[in-house]
């Protein structure tokens, strides 16, 4: 794999997140996987980055570090160059580094309103401001996700639909405004005509609220239109790495090119069954 | 989802049975003398109008012994059931939640509390005790020593929900453990735990049944275990005085078996959606 | 040449009841028909009523849902008002078979998938014996391209994603139903996974062993590559219905260009494109709707399109329920993009 270098040495100043040799590793003798194999990659403040690849590819495993919802085996993770290990105190850290996630209705208690978990994300600020400053936060947030925030008073989580509960997962960003966003996945369960205005709000988000966004999916087509780094990833480790038009265009790894081959684009025979679309099978 | 319950005749049948069983141990010593003390008639005297069941070796209403032992055994069992519910319930949700040394503790100490063959440790404790004997130590003892199968079954369940997308918002909008255990794992749980409650009551009915039968049993209350003890010490058997003992043996039967219909017709309602 | 279209719907009409007894009409005057080696692909949101459509052309109707009024028919014979026992062993399956949804989890993992694929033979009232039905599903097996000894042995845990995914079909396909109802069968899954199940679905249409298929998606785009016809569902009904190359790249109705608007592609040539979305959300089908059941998310909507009735009219070769879509190409105004809330950065 040719070094592609991304950014040049004088921005490495800027650098937001880093990753030096990170490796995940389960289980041990014949059940061992090694999840991330050896990662290493630095991110710049205000970007937006995809980790792409197919299932099983380590990217969401690699979130998770990130999120420090696991720990790496070996190698280390760096936020504003510290080590996130380093950071006792849990709360500090999600306060800086969050996360959507894909299921947008697994990713709710159904037992409890939706407001009153929107409200919960308050538990990481030191004090809790009071109720009334609470409702106002919430509803601007809500807001900002082109939600009434009357829609939703008095719902739980199964009576608003797929694209509305991916909607509440943003709002809890803009509610805590972090500087790193890790979006697993956010519009693969998700109609397709939702799936713009998620990505929308990804933008906006990086846009006025300056966050570093890690974008992880599974489809490069996705990847390209919203990044400005995109990273393929393969068996736990990195195979590619550039900007998309790079990318889409010279992709120097098989992998990539695989994964180009399958959108399903409708300008081009994806199928490679030639003839038109859906004839009678011969 | 409770719509399904009310429609499955397993369920209806049980809860039936069984509210059946508590209202008459409830309201049947209100509504009726009952008299465990005093002596009747002769010793077994086969039921008649005045004393449905009959006598006892003593002479004492076989009925009335029956309404108290009922009385008794349910207490038992409930309270043997919470017990071991609570035990379990506390020390598997936890284990199933954090995982790694503090489950390999846990499970190393439930391991240990199941591989102790209960009804032996609870005769040895029972014989020691004599006349401390009381129903609610009985019901102590029974649920503190089979409490294990709550925890391993509450572990599996929480061991798996703990993977869960709400489990993981929970922990990055900063909450600890003891509120995910509280907020997020127990709701999702609330169902199997009652399961799980439902057959403790049934196994603390039968195992005070058990070691009340052998004599073990509290000292001095009647519960079903004891008639069916004194039945066997008194050769009901062999004077053919089945109001002695087969009554007993039925309720006990009756009541076990309630529980346990509805704890299956329960299980196929609710456990499709906990996977 | 007119030949008898395999599956015939004509103007079926199926509706809910809710709790509360009001009358959601989930499906309201759908019809196409599908002739053998035909693929029809159906697009549409979630809410659009395409699940229940599914359900009303398979005759699977439970309360909450009823039938209402229309035909369905399978070769000339229609497959309504069947008592349950013949419903079961002569329509399902043997007519029409369903591959659900998030297909690789619906084995039972508790046996082997001999006993699985036996058990939707025996299950129809056929009384073959042991070594009839082993021969059988060797033979099928094999068709579909499958280790058949090592397979039928097998319980579905121990299979690889890709193998599972052939046997589901292959069960689903036991009997050689007429019609193969394909419900979202790459939603959810990776782009690269996506590819290889409808090629494999392909592959067994070039086996003969799937003749005619109904493929359901939200993913309008994709139907590029797997129909020959479009339907696009919006709010029960159908909004446009043509031929694949009509519908994706020259559709009429403001709904269809939404949809393929909201297409992401990797081609360098269109780069840039943004792509866009469909604010809101379907109308709630509880009340009756007047007019265009489109024109509250109608980027080109006008004042008259919520007064009057839509029906399906022929346009350009196809049929498109819009009361502007012309016979020019492309829609006759663009939409205003309006300018976005901005939020404020911290200080």
């Amino acid at each position: 794999m040719t070094a592609r270098p991304v950014m040049s040495p004088e921005r490495s100043a800027d650098v937001k997140l880093e990753a030096r040799d990170v490796s995940r590793v389960f289980g041990h003798g014949k059940g061992r996987k090694v999840a991330v194999d050896r990662v290493s990659f630095q991110i710049q403040g205000e970007e937006i980055v995809s980790l792409v690849g197919q299932s099983g590819c380590g990217k969401t495993v690699l979130a998770k570090l990130l999120l420090r919802l696991d720990q790496p085996t070996s190698g280390q993770l760096l936020f504003n160059g510290r080590d996130i290990e380093a950071e006792r105190d849990l709360k500090r850290h999600f306060r800086q580094v969050q996360a959507v996630f894909q299921d947008p209705f697994s990713a709710f208690n159904q037992f409890f309103t939706i407001r009153s978990q929107l409200e919960s994300c308050f538990r990481l600020f030191e004090q809790r401001p009071p109720p009334a400053e609470v409702a106002a936060r919430v509803d601007a947030a809500l807001r900002a996700v082109n939600i009434e925030p009357r829609e939703i008073d008095g719902k739980y989580p199964f009576e608003l639909s797929g694209g509305q509960m991916q909607r509440m997962l943003l709002a809890r960003i803009f509610i805590i405004r972090p500087e790193v966003l890790i979006a697993d996945e956010p519009t693969s369960m998700v109609d397709a005509c939702s799936r713009a205005s998620i990505l929308d709000y990804l933008m906006k988000l990086k846009r006025d609220l300056k966050m570093t966004i890690v974008f992880v999916t599974h489809d490069v087509g996705l990847a390209c239109y919203v990044s400005d780094t995109i990273y393929i990833m393969h068996c736990g480790q990195i195979v590619e790495r550039g900007a998309p038009d790079q990318v889409m265009t010279a992709p120097e790894s098989p992998v990539t090119r695989e994964l180009l081959d399958d959108i399903p684009d409708i300008h081009r025979d994806w199928l490679g069954r030639g003839a038109g679309a859906g004839a009678s099978a011969k | 989802m409770f719509r399904g319950l009310l429609r499955s005749p397993g369920f209806i049948l049980g809860v039936g049975l069984f509210a059946l069983t508590l209202v008459a141990a409830l309201l049947l010593p209100l509504l009726m003398p009952l008299n465990v003390e005093q002596r009747v008639g002769l010793a077994y005297t086969p039921p008649s109008r005045e004393h449905w069941l009959g006598t006892d070796h003593l002479g004492i209403d076989m009925w009335s012994l029956l309404v108290h032992g009922l009385r008794s055994s349910l207490y038992v069992g409930l309270l043997a059931g919470t017990v071991a519910t609570l035990v379990g319930t506390l020390i598997g949700v936890y284990g199933g939640y954090k995982g790694g040394l503090l489950d390999d503790i846990l499970t190393v100490a439930t391991n240990l509390f199941l591989v102790i063959p209960t009804l032996i440790v609870l005769i040895l404790l029972s014989s020691s005790l004599d006349e401390g004997r009381s129903l609610t130590l009985i019901a102590l003892l029974i649920g503190l020593t089979t409490w294990t199968w709550s925890a391993r079954a509450v572990r599996a369940q929480s061991s798996s929900l703990r993977h869960r997308d709400h489990v993981a918002l929970a922990r990055i909008n900063g909450y600890g453990t003891f509120h995910i255990v509280v907020l997020h794992i127990l709701p999702y749980l609330a169902s199997y735990i009652f399961m799980v409650f439902i057959l403790q009551t049934a196994s603390g009915i039968l195992t005070e049944a058990s070691i009340s039968m052998l004599g073990l049993g509290p000292y001095d209350s009647v519960s079903l275990g004891t008639i069916l003890n004194e039945a066997i010490r008194n050769e009901a058997l062999g004077d053919g005085a089945w109001w002695a003992f087969l009554p007993a043996t039925m309720l006990v039967t009756v009541i076990a078996f309630s529980l346990y219909i509805v704890n299956t017709a329960m299980e196929s309602v609710f456990n499709p959606r906990l996977r | 040449m007119s030949t008898t279209p395999i599956l015939d719907v004509a103007d079926l009409r199926v509706h809910y009841r809710t709790r509360a007894g009001t009358k959601v009409q989930a499906v309201d005057g759908v019809s196409f028909q599908l002739a053998a080696g035909e693929v029809l692909g159906i697009a549409g949101e979630s809410g659009c009523g395409k699940t229940t459509l599914v359900s009303a052309c398979m005759g699977l109707y439970m309360p909450p849902l009823f039938y209402g009024s229309g035909s369905v028919r399978i070769n000339g014979e229609s497959i309504l008002g069947l008592d349950r026992e013949q419903h079961r062993k002569h329509v399902l399956g043997r007519k029409i078979a369903i591959i659900p949804q998030g297909a690789l989890n619906s084995l039972n993992p508790t046996r082997k998938v001999r006993d699985l694929a036996a058990d939707m033979i025996y299950s129809h009232g056929d009384r073959s014996g042991k070594a009839e039905i082993e021969e059988r599903l060797r033979e099928r097996f094999t068709r579909i391209g499958l280790d058949a000894r090592h397979v039928l042995d097998a319980y579905p845990v121990e299979l690889p994603a890709g193998t599972k995914q052939r046997v589901v079909i292959g069960v689903s396909t036991l009997l050689n139903p007429q019609v193969v109802v394909a419900d979202e069968p790459t939603s959810a899954l990776d782009v690269s996974t996506q590819k290889s199940v409808i090629r494999l679905l392909f592959d067994l249409m070039d086996r003969q062993i799937i003749s005619s298929m109904l493929f359901i998606t939200h993913e309008l785009p994709l139907l590029r590559h797997v129909s020959s016809s479009i339907a696009v569902m919006y709010a029960g009904e159908f909004v446009e219905h043509g031929r694949t190359e009509q519908v994706i790249f020259d559709g009429r109705h403001p709904y269809t260009r939404a949809l393929m608007g909201s297409m992401l592609s990797a081609d360098p040539g269109q780069r840039g494109k943004k792509p866009v979305g469909i604010d809101g959300a379907p109308p709630d089908l509880k009340h009756e709707i007047r007019g265009c059941r489109f024109a509250e998310r109608c980027p080109v909507a006008r004042p008259d399109c919520s007064g009057a009735e839509q029906p399906l009219r022929t346009v350009a070769g196809r049929a498109v329920r819009c009361s502007y879509a012309t016979a020019e190409p492309g829609v006759a105004a663009e939409p205003q993009m309006d300018a976005e809330p901005q939020m404020e950065a911290q200080p």
